[in-house]
């Protein structure tokens, strides 16, 4: 009995050290170089497109070096894979190359202590002085572009606009005007809001930061600093006018439940008129509804005056290199961050990724002939009626944002409510940045 | 359930004379638990009493005392997500006491396919929260789920389950009952079948009727049984996260959320010092509150 209990013991005990070293062989694996050839890894998010255009990339780009194979893993993306990036990096799990937003999310990762600095690469004189500064810190400057640039703001089906004989607005008055006509001709939701997916409820928020730029330049700055609100004007103007939008009923019937793929297809289909969302949202029209690309088109969110309505630009995601990434592989990741930006890496960026805006690198071109959408979006940019997204020119962006938008856009509480909600979630995000004055 | 854990110190009493009781084992058995239970549980328990006192990113950590707790407490959905926890773990475990005896006296009586009814009613517990949230989501889409179309074909406008803020935590509460009174049922079916037969019988002889045997014998006499719901069903309800995340991730808004998705809110967002500090609320908390839930419900099973 006793010898019978102290043999399953031992077989525990060769079975729980089995089960440790697969734990840590998971952990410590992967590629070396075999046959002569080194292989690095590149994580992206796991959305369709992404992984779609990633493999095309990597297709091409071993093609062109045949020294070099690249092994794409993929993660969540969303806060979830916030989480995710932020503990391989602080572990040293990171893959050789990967792929995140550029900006304020960026700056969490701590990249002067983390990446790899990549300021003195070829590619980098071709950017945009605009993306330098959202992958730079004082001290280097540490991602590569991958995808063109959006704007926040109104996407709206010109089908409806031309039947009703409605022209852009460049008022918020002018706004509301529009969208009561379209109620009154019924039968087409006049503004589409999609609160299944909760992020896409902030665009009345975060589209109007270009509105407060043009009012208030300094703003971003003093916001930082601690010395602006979002209770105070100009900013609070964003949360009222989700507000006036609920009120007066303008919103589609299912907008609680709706999801942001069921808001891309009211505006392609024409059962809604008016969507404040980014312009990515073109990428899900031509690949689900590639006959009514031409149906729809981009304005930007109008302010009360319009002298201020200015539209507001995302900056694309970057590829950035851990630091972790060594010798041969460094190497090797640097010749693949270099490949995107190249004109062969822009024709796959062109034929995989849908542009939605300008690029950001003279390296690409956009296609000779691009969507009414994005055309409409360079008109803003010829008439320098642009300004850069919050999250580009602030660290602090509240994580509850979205929350509290979403209880403002269903009238759960009022505009003051959330915005005086939102500073304080703001606060919290600001003390744990550590930045001065808070 | 509670009968063994109250039995077990009184084996080590049997045998005062031996000063400490002898195992059965040599003491080197216990390494291996000893050593799982350090590395997985002790130490990252202090850990995390550690990290409550620190703002941290991972990549750095600077201790700031009592601030995150300070921080916890000021959170303006704090309040919110304490009344939700209360409600929601009330509404679930009174209702699972009320239908897990139901079901209970339904399935231990004479029945055709009793056993067959018994599975049904188990088998929600056996499928993952998860899947079970994801599920109902869709069946209680408020425009194209298949409950809201099954109401309107009987001319009735159904709500919106999980969209309207004054019905999204009373919804996932009772989902929550639907997942979980199959576990109530079983803990009452066995409760039931430890009742002696003469009392019903000697009920039966004195004319006493249906309503009136439940309600002097059966329910008394299952008392034990009512306690051990309770109990399981209030913790659950007091932790509750997963099913709520999987359906409403608190929303719309914050009017469904509880004090674990608050933290868990926390976590996502990177405050990783301020969602520890909460878990350490949560842990004292429901310490607090089940501590003598359980003493008071052991002391009870000694006495009789």
């Amino acid at each position: 009995m006793a010898w019978k209990n102290a043999r399953r013991a031992w077989l525990a005990a060769a079975a729980l050290g089995a089960a440790a070293s697969v734990l840590l062989a998971g952990c410590s694996g992967g590629g070396g170089s075999s046959d002569g050839k080194t292989q690095i890894t590149w994580l992206v998010q796991n959305d369709e497109t992404t992984v779609a255009m990633a493999n095309a990339m990597i297709a091409a780009f071993e093609k062109a070096n045949t020294d070099v194979t690249v092994k794409l893993e993929t993660q969540p993306a969303g806060t979830e894979g916030d989480n995710l990036m932020k503990t391989k990096l602080s572990t040293g799990e990171m893959s050789d190359v990967f792929y995140y937003n550029s900006g304020s999310l960026l700056q969490a990762l701590h990249p002067d202590s983390t990446l790899v600095n990549l300021s003195g690469e070829k590619w980098v004189k071709s950017l945009t002085s605009d993306f330098r500064s959202v992958v730079s810190t004082d001290k280097g400057l540490y991602g590569a572009p991958l995808g063109s640039s959006q704007a926040g703001g109104v996407v709206y089906n010109r089908k409806v606009y031309d039947q009703l004989g409605l022209s852009v607005p460049t008022t918020w008055d002018d706004f509301m005007a529009n969208s009561e006509k379209i109620k009154q001709a019924g039968g087409v939701a006049p503004i589409v809001q999609t609160y299944g997916d909760t992020w896409t409820s902030q665009l009345f928020v975060l589209a109007d930061f270009g509105n407060v730029y043009k009012a208030d330049p300094d703003w971003a700055k003093q916001y930082t600093a601690n010395k602006r609100k979002y209770a105070d004007e100009p900013a609070l103007e964003g949360f009222e006018h989700q507000e006036q939008a609920f009120k007066a009923g303008l919103f589609n019937s299912d907008f609680a439940s709706a999801t942001y793929d069921d808001g891309v297809k009211m505006i392609a289909t024409g059962t809604g008129a008016q969507y404040p969302i980014l312009t990515q949202a073109i990428a899900a029209i031509q690949q689900n509804y590639p006959d009514n690309v031409d149906d729809v088109g981009f304005f930007a969110l109008p302010a009360d005056k319009a002298g201020d309505t200015t539209a507001t630009i995302w900056q694309p995601n970057a590829l950035y290199i851990p630091k972790t990434t060594k010798d041969a592989k460094l190497t090797a990741a640097k010749k693949l961050v270099a490949f995107v930006n190249s004109p062969d890496g822009c024709e796959v960026q062109t034929s995989k990724l849908a542009v939605s805006g300008p690029f950001v690198t003279t390296a690409c071109t956009l296609p000779s002939s691009v969507p009414p959408l994005v055309q409409d979006i360079q008109k803003y940019f010829d008439d320098k009626a642009t300004a850069p997204a919050l999250e580009f020119l602030s660290p602090i962006k509240g994580p509850n944002l979205e929350n509290i938008t979403v209880q403002v856009g269903s009238g759960i509480s009022t505009a003051k409510q959330g915005a005086q909600l939102y500073d304080e979630d703001v606060k919290k995000q600001a003390q744990q940045l550590g930045i001065k004055g808070w | 359930m509670s009968t063994t854990s109250v039995s077990l110190p009184a084996v080590g009493r049997r045998s005062p004379h031996r000063g400490r009781m002898k195992s059965f084992y040599p003491s080197w058995f216990y390494l291996p638990a000893a050593a799982l239970y350090l590395v997985f549980f002790a130490v990252p328990t202090f850990a995390s009493f550690y990290f409550s006192l620190t703002r941290w990113s991972l990549f750095d950590v600077s201790f700031i005392g009592f601030d995150n707790f300070v921080q916890f407490f000021q959170e303006p959905m704090l309040v919110q997500g304490f009344v939700n926890t209360f409600i929601y773990g009330f509404i679930t475990s009174a209702l699972k006491v009320v239908l897990g005896l139901a079901l209970a006296v339904l399935l231990t009586s004479q029945l055709v396919g009793r056993g067959y009814l018994r599975s049904v009613v188990f088998f929600p517990v056996l499928v993952s929260a998860i899947g079970v949230g994801i599920t109902f989501k869709v069946l209680l889409d408020p425009s194209d789920g298949l409950v809201n179309h099954v109401l309107s074909f009987f001319g009735i406008a159904g709500p919106g389950w999980l969209t309207d803020p004054k019905l999204a935590l009373l919804t996932v509460a009772g989902v929550d009952v639907w997942k979980g009174v199959g576990i109530a049922t079983l803990i009452y079916i066995a409760g039931l079948a430890a009742i002696p037969q003469e009392y019903y019988e000697a009920a039966r002889v004195d004319g006493a009727g249906a309503w009136k045997t439940f309600r002097t014998i059966t329910l008394p006499l299952s008392r034990p049984a009512t306690a051990t719901v309770i109990i399981l069903s209030l913790i659950g309800g007091l932790r509750s996260f997963d099913l709520i995340w999987a359906m409403t991730k608190g929303g719309p808004g914050f009017t469904s959320d509880v004090i674990a998705s608050v933290i868990y809110k926390q976590y996502q967002a990177g405050f990783y010092g301020l969602s520890t500090a909460g878990n350490v609320v949560l842990f004292l908390v429901v310490t607090a509150i089940m501590v003598p839930i359980s003493l008071f419900l052991n002391r009870k099973e000694v006495e009789r």
